[in-house]
């Protein structure tokens, strides 16, 4: 995997996709803080509204493409996705379209805001290509159905490769492989082994391995005995939802897609139709995935400063978002946090 | 009134499978107290566990539970590096255990992060991703067979609905990831739907894994009954029993049209606690309270739930995994102890 190289005083160029609904809100936000913080980010904003192709089928549009190929770098909003509208979720288009192996998820209890856990903080790694999301299914007969499963090898492998890396590179000591190998003995069989590979390639990282049900037994239990934590896709879906309840919910759980051809980072929440356009919208979720981008282009000390600013004002509980049970607007906010990462160094 | 199971003597005869781990020890623990209560129960013990995998103990087990049409059970470990079926798995097919029931309730004696849970995860119990159906298509690439009917999942819908109406539960929540498992997952979604429209009374809606997993955390008192195929079920009672203190006070029971087998709510088999003297035993017996109610035995099953809860919740002597200090041996004796001035010769 080819290593990436960002020298700290030229800037970068990031494909930004605002998205629907709140989405144009809180990436204008984003946007706003990176600027106060001096962040040398330029953004090129594309829509990836579906366009009607000479097939007939509707497909991202070229913008996308192009623009990725040069920014190798996205930024992205929630998407609406039109039910029965003849094309797929956009962002299982956006995943296939990239490459985007692993789904990357920290969760990390935000001081000040409280839920029932205290010091979570944990990484789940949701191999995002493959697993029960093939989409192969059939009717066998009248009331039977068969929906298969896949498990390869090289995804396998790519996805535990990207765990150790992460574990590595984030000062992390221990990757959990999630498993069910139990009862799916030949494919979580084999992703239990490449795991294990991977981990013999590792030995400066921890590895353990666990049961699905045993990892949602202790989760709930005791979230804090977990670090990295990697698994197929559905195990993956599950859990990294499972842990974002944890830390408070998808308004503030940050997200990236890692991929062979470039990474988006995305907010997982929806498009929240019921507050969009009244500068209501919490754009932490959104900024804390911008943050994590800044990380993976080994632009720290930005993310360091922007991470400290926002979590500095909900700690301090003063200037809140409805969602997070204050009543200050979108634009309060996102001003109070551009104040704040003024005077950090 | 016509006998459901053969009586001798007035006593039911009960097939107890030791299983391994904490199950033998636990499984001694209930016959204990069933004899001081004077329980009518005679236990036919049956040794199943990780090293009697062949045909013959598998037999053995059935002939016997297929006699006595009830069953006591400690989970048997299965060795997911061997290409052996669990054992497990292979009981509740042949015995066609069609449903897996368990209770999560808040117990005032256990501080756990969240109160007023009280939940019923009724979880289909022989397909779905448990059916066995794996290969390798070419090498490193493996093909695993989720298999949804509309029999076993209208069967496990009516049961859900049956079970509410019975107990004079309110709602029912369907569990399923038919978004992306659009004909299985849907064909069991669809089957709830047609089965809730013969109970008016009960009030019918759906949640998505990923998001459910995502409200146990946040608000669990939300759930009444919960019907769900196989995987989801493995996972949400993991969840659920977490929350109202873990494996160790969860009792459960897989049920057919003929037979019944009880044991802990999670199946765990407690390696690392085998022989310590620390298990709980709390689940287990109120799986074996169950048992007593199940076989016509209401008046033992309630004597020695009231004694089980009161140690629990009222004398507190609790095991490590609630943060006690008391042993197994402890917490039995105080059964015995709260039974005595209830027992009339
Ligand atoms: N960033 C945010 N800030 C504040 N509230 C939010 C945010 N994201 C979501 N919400 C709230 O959470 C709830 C669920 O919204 P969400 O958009 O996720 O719903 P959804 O049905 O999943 O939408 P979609 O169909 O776009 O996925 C809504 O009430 C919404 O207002
Ligand atoms: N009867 C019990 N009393 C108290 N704790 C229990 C009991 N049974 C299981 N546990 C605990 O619940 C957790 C899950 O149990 P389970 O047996 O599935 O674990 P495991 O991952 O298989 O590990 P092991 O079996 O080696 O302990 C463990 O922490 C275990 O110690
Ligand atoms: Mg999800
Ligand atoms: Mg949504």
């Amino acid at each position: 995997q080819a290593q990436r190289c960002y020298s700290s005083n030229r800037r970068k160029l990031v494909t930004m996709i605002p998205g629907d609904g709140i989405g144009p809100e809180i990436s204008c936000s984003v946007q706003k803080i990176f600027a106060a913080a001096g962040a040398p980010i330029d953004w090129e904003e594309v829509d990836v509204t579906p366009v009607k192709g000479a097939d007939g089928n509707f497909h991202l549009p070229q913008k996308v493409f192009d623009s990725m190929a040069v920014t190798e770098v996205g930024l992205k909003g929630p998407l609406a996705t039109p039910v029965g509208k003849g094309h797929r979720s956009l962002n299982l288009a956006l995943r296939k379209a990239f490459n985007l192996y692993a789904n990357v998820r920290p969760c990390k209890s935000i001081e000040g805001f409280k839920t029932p856990y205290e010091a979570v903080d944990l990484v789940t790694i949701r191999e995002n290509t493959e697993g029960e999301y093939s989409g192969i299914e059939h009717t066998i007969v009248d009331g039977v159905v068969q929906s298969i499963k896949l498990i390869t090898e090289q995804a396998s492998m790519r996805v535990a490769e990207y765990a150790f890396k992460y574990a590595r590179d984030n000062n992390r000591n221990t990757v959990v492989a999630v498993h069910k190998a139990n009862i799916m003995r030949m494919s979580d069989g084999l992703f239990l082994k490449c795991c294990r590979h991977v981990a013999g390639q590792n030995k400066d990282i921890k590895f353990k391995e666990m049961y699905l049900d045993t990892v949602c037994l202790n989760m709930v239990q005791d979230p804090t005995q977990f670090d990295v934590l990697v698994m197929p896709n559905l195990y993956g879906d599950i859990l990294s939802d499972l842990c974002a309840g944890l830390i408070g919910g998808l308004g503030v759980t940050p997200s990236g897609n890692i991929g062979e051809d470039g990474a988006i980072f995305e907010s997982v929440h929806g498009t929240a139709p019921d507050i969009a356009g009244k500068d209501l919208a919490n754009p932490t979720a959104l900024l804390l995935s911008a943050v994590m981008m800044l990380r993976y282009m080994n632009l720290g000390d930005y993310a360091r400063r922007i991470e400290t600013a926002a979590l500095g004002v909900i700690r301090d509980g003063q200037i809140l978002t409805g969602d997070l049970g204050g009543s200050s607007t979108c634009s309060q906010f996102t001003d109070e946090i551009c104040r704040r990462v003024e005077s950090i160094n | 009134a016509v006998e459901k199971f053969a009586k001798y003597g007035g006593r039911n005869t009960v097939t107890a499978l030791t299983g391994d781990g904490v199950g033998p020890e636990l499984l001694a623990c209930v016959q204990k107290v069933f004899r001081f209560a004077g329980a009518p129960v005679v236990f036919e013990e049956v040794e199943v566990d990780a090293n009697t995998s062949d045909s013959e103990y598998l037999n053995k087990a059935l002939l016997s539970v297929g006699r006595n049409g009830v069953a006591i059970k400690g989970n048997i470990a299965t060795n997911h590096d061997s290409s052996q079926v669990s054992m497990n798995v292979k009981l509740r097919t042949e015995l066609d255990l069609f449903a897996n029931v368990i209770r999560c309730k808040s117990l005032p004696g256990v501080s756990t992060r969240h109160g007023n849970i009280d939940m019923i995860l009724i979880r289909e119990n022989t397909e779905g991703e448990y059916t066995n159906l794996e290969h390798e298509n070419v090498s490193g690439v493996i093909e695993s067979l989720k298999i949804i009917t509309e029999a076993n999942s209208t069967k496990i819908a009516k049961y859900a609905f049956e079970y509410a109406k019975k107990y004079g539960r309110k709602k029912v929540t369907a569990v399923h990831k038919a978004n992306i498992m659009k004909l299985g997952d849907g064909l069991f979604l669809n089957c709830c739907r047609n089965v809730s429209e013969d109970y008016p009374d009960i009030e019918f809606n759906d949640m998505i894994i990923d998001n459910a997993s995502m409200q146990m955390v946040s608000r669990p008192q939300q759930f009444d009954v919960l019907v769900m195929p196989n995987l989801y079920g493995n996972i949400l009672s993991n969840i659920a029993t977490g929350l109202v203190g873990g494996s160790g006070v969860v009792g459960g029971v897989n049920i057919g049209e003929d037979y019944a087998v009880f044991e802990m709510g999670t199946r765990n088999t407690g390696m690392k606690l085998k022989g310590t003297n620390t298990a709980n035993p709390t689940g287990l017996l109120l799986a074996s309270c169950d048992m007593l109610d199940y076989l016509g035995h209401k008046k033992y099953g309630s004597l020695i739930r009231e004694a089980v809860l009161n140690v629990l919740n009222e004398k507190r002597i609790h095991t490590p995994d609630l943060g006690g200090q008391s042993s197994t041996t402890d917490v039995i004796q105080a059964i015995l102890d709260d039974i005595k001035p209830g027992t009339k010769a």
